[in-house]
């Protein structure tokens, strides 16, 4: 007995750990993502299956070089990359020039991500980032849309799909404007039916509010998202519109359409709900919900732009610091002292 | 899990790990025998070191006293075994560090008869009397922390006890002690009771079990003396409910004040093995000579509850109880609080409750990510602390502001936090490191 050496590990409790680690939450992201990924393609053909492989794999390849530069061991099995190249995908209109999504997922990951430490560090949404990248720089792609269930749209591909960089872009015939659009420009509402289903133009991801608001009760369900942050967001948009359409009915959209349209679901359901830019607390997240959606009704009924949803959702990121040291839990045994 | 917390009171947030305790739960207290030698610690309690009486090559009986109280903040040791003193010296504690112990080599066939001293008569002795007799009995906080008992029932200067709470909670995963001690021990529970309610002057007792061991709270309900100012009420199983604290809010819905004591809510706690012994040795005037601990976990071949002397050396008690080859990593207490040990050659001592063994498979080391702010330890936390931020600020050595800013001297470690967090981060551990420093600081200003 006494000549058999053994090595004990002294380590501090507690010595047992619940399940899932971060790799586990980040990929069920992706597995709820992953439907919506689907519908995309499904809806918008070769040119979406393209645009997010793009997306996804210029996101990964950046943070794998970056860490390679730095001498540092590679992150992107923590599959945090992978959600922020699938989510970046799903925001880009379909048939954007590949040689353009692939820049916004560099710049998102470089610039939003690495530069401020990696995950965890990351004060904004690093795929909405990419994103404002490409809606600054490139504002003319950015909102040309194709229409969803066009016939031949897994034969062929849109001539700006494989646009050479830095040429402008030519676009077919056939414009698929969203219902954002449509109703700030033409006045003419969609059927809150067909925005539920997703049989509408937009962004790749964003059209079938059915499919993506499953994926947020699956996350909710598996405690790996704060359903806090998008019911405050959805509620507020639907109260704060409904107000204003009972209002002036000609001027401001019913709260349905409001709520369905654009990027709202996606922004509100897999965007604001980024666990390392929205505020820690319960309250904090309710707070940050709703000025999300107080920011996205005043920038899509004044703004320039139909839809807000972005640059809502960075503000609100900006603020989450912010949030979290006014809003915070009352430690035990100190009610009624400071 | 929500019909439990509906119907069982408990406190807020907290964790559910396995519980883990089927193994042992029903396996009757065994008697553990004496190891060739046994080594008694003069400090095994927090507060002063005991002062040795005894002197080296002299015989002891069991249950004769070794050491006495030095000052209030200490308590006596007893001889674990008739046996001859072999030495007093330096001997490895759980920390690591040295501290002075007796060192007893027991005589061939030493019996378990234990030497009786002046009892401690309940009708007739006053408050003062019964602390007195405590200290003498050498007794501590049998559930883990090893506070000196007399100090916890002495009642601060204008305040008063109005209830008195049994913890028979051990939400602990894998530790039966409370559970069998709860089965076997009733009329020395219920001594124990009438000796605290004497010594606090509580109106009432509350003995708290959890709701895993219902069948323990029906029998103690049974078997309550009717004179006996007491009741047995169940809380939700969940961890950390044995916290005083959590205890407290869960069965009276009161909180102690931040850097309180229960004494500022009119309780005091006391464990349940603890009180058993309470009941169990004043009446004789005996001293603890022995506890009973779980010996547990995966890599133990004998698994049980055993009533083993104090100083019994760990290398001891593992080989009898049968270990695995793959032995990797033995904690004394659970695996949620419980400290890892550096070495098998540390005694058992008044405040181990149990020692736990993993093997190399079950102790895998988890990758750390970064914090992703998921906020599951805000949600475990029963303290309301935010972990989350209070590792940042650890990581940024910023120790003074996170116990101005956010209550780090309120965490008692109880490892919720870690124990949920997905990055795998040792918050416990750099919360323990921040203490420390905050504490030497300030001590030095």
């Amino acid at each position: 007995m006494s000549e058999r050496r053994r090595t004990l590990e002294i380590h501090t409790s507690p010595h047992i750990a619940s399940g899932a680690g971060v790799d586990v939450i980040m990929r069920n992201v992706v597995y709820a993502l992953l439907p919506v990924a689907a519908f995309a393609i499904y809806s918008f053909g070769l040119a979406a299956a393209l645009t997010i492989g793009v997306a996804v794999v210029s996101c990964i390849a950046t943070e794998h070089l970056l860490c390679r530069l730095a001498a540092a061991p590679s992150t992107v099995r923590d599959w945090s990359v992978t959600i922020t190249g699938l989510l970046y995908g799903l925001t880009l209109p379909p048939a954007l020039p590949l040689w353009m999504a692939a820049c916004g997922g560099f710049i998102g990951v470089a610039m939003a991500k690495f530069l401020f430490g990696g995950l965890g560090y990351n004060a904004f949404n690093p795929a909405l980032v990419g994103r404002a990248f490409l809606q600054a720089a490139f504002p003319a792609a950015l909102t040309s849309w194709t229409p969803a269930f066009a016939d031949e749209r897994f034969l062929t591909l849109p001539a700006s799909t494989l646009t050479l960089p830095f040429a402008a872009p030519v676009y077919d015939g056939v414009s698929g404007a969203t219902p954002l659009a449509l109703f700030k420009f033409e006045d003419r509402l969609t059927d809150t039916g067909d925005l539920l289903l997703g049989l509408t133009s937009g962004s790749a991801g964003e059209t079938c509010a059915l499919l993506i608001l499953a994926g947020g009760v699956y996350l909710a369900a598996r405690r790996m998202l704060n359903w806090r942050i998008p019911a405050a967001i959805l509620a507020t948009v639907a109260l704060v519109s409904w107000a204003a359409h009972g209002l002036s009915p000609q001027d401001y959209p019913p709260a349905g359409f409001m709520v369905f349209s654009g990027g709202l679901m996606l922004g509100a359901v897999f965007m604001a709900t980024d666990m390392v830019a929205s505020p820690i607390t319960h309250a904090g997240c309710v707070i940050y919900g709703v000025l999300i959606g107080v920011l996205v009704c005043m920038i899509r009924f004044w703004g320039g732009m139909p839809e807000g949803v972005m640059y809502a959702i960075l503000l609100a990121n900006a603020v989450s610091p912010h949030i979290d040291s006014l809003v915070r839990p009352r430690v035990f045994g100190t009610r009624g002292t400071q | 899990m929500f019909r439990a917390l509906r119907s069982q009171r408990s406190f807020a947030h907290g964790v559910h790990p396995p519980q883990a305790k089927d193994d042992t739960r029903d396996l009757p207290i065994k008697q553990f025998p004496f190891a060739p030698v046994m080594i008694v610690p003069l400090s095994q309690h927090i507060g002063k070191p005991a002062l040795p009486v005894v002197r080296e090559g002299q015989e002891v009986e069991r249950g004769q006293l070794l050491a006495r109280p030095d000052g209030f903040m200490s308590v006596a040791m007893h001889a674990p075994a008739s046996a001859v003193v072999q030495r007093i010296a330096l001997a490895p504690g759980i920390s690591g560090k040295m501290t002075q112990a007796i060192f007893l080599k027991p005589f061939p066939g030493s019996s378990q008869e234990v030497s009786e001293g002046e009892p401690c008569e309940l009708s007739s002795a006053t408050p003062e009397d019964i602390l007195l007799a405590i200290q003498q009995a050498g007794i501590v906080g049998l559930g883990g922390a090893a506070f000196p008992t007399h100090v916890k029932l002495k009642v601060p200067a204008g305040k008063s006890i109005d209830t008195l709470i049994i913890n028979g909670v051990e939400c602990e995963p894998y530790l039966t002690t409370d559970h069998r001690v709860m089965v076997e021990q009733q009329g020395d529970i219920f001594t124990g009771v009438r000796y605290l309610l004497k010594a606090t002057g509580a109106k009432g007792a509350i003995i708290a079990v959890e709701a895993n061991k219902l069948d323990v709270a029906a029998a103690l309900r049974d078997a309550l003396p009717a004179d006996l100012p007491a009741t047995v009420q169940v809380v939700a199983v969940k961890y950390p409910q044995g916290a005083e604290k959590m205890l407290i809010q869960a069965l009276l819905g009161r909180q102690v004040p931040s850097g309180g004591l229960p004494s500022d809510v009119d309780v005091v706690t006391v464990n349940v093995a603890t009180t058993a012994e309470i009941g169990r040795l004043l009446p004789h005037g005996r001293g603890i000579q022995e506890r009973v601990i779980t010996i547990g976990g995966p890599a133990i071949r004998k698994k049980g509850n055993y009533r083993i002397p104090i100083g019994t050396p760990l290398r001891f008690a593992l080989e009898y109880a049968g270990m695995d080859e793959h032995l990797s990593r033995v904690f004394l207490g659970g695996p949620m609080m419980g400290q890892a040990l550096p070495s098998l050659d540390i005694p058992i001592t008044k405040g181990t409750s149990g020692f736990i063994a993993f093997t190399d498979s079950q102790t895998a080391a988890l990758p750390e990510y970064p914090c992703i702010h998921c906020a599951y330890c805000v949600e475990a936390c029963p303290l309301f602390l935010n972990p989350s931020q209070l590792g940042l600020l650890a990581r940024a050595g910023q120790y003074e502001r996170m116990a101005d800013e956010y209550h780090l001297l309120d965490c008692f470690e109880c490892g919720s936090c870690s124990y949920v967090c997905p990055a795998h981060i040792p918050l416990v551990q750099r919360f323990r490191a921040a203490k420390t420093l905050v504490r030497k600081r300030r001590a030095a200003v």
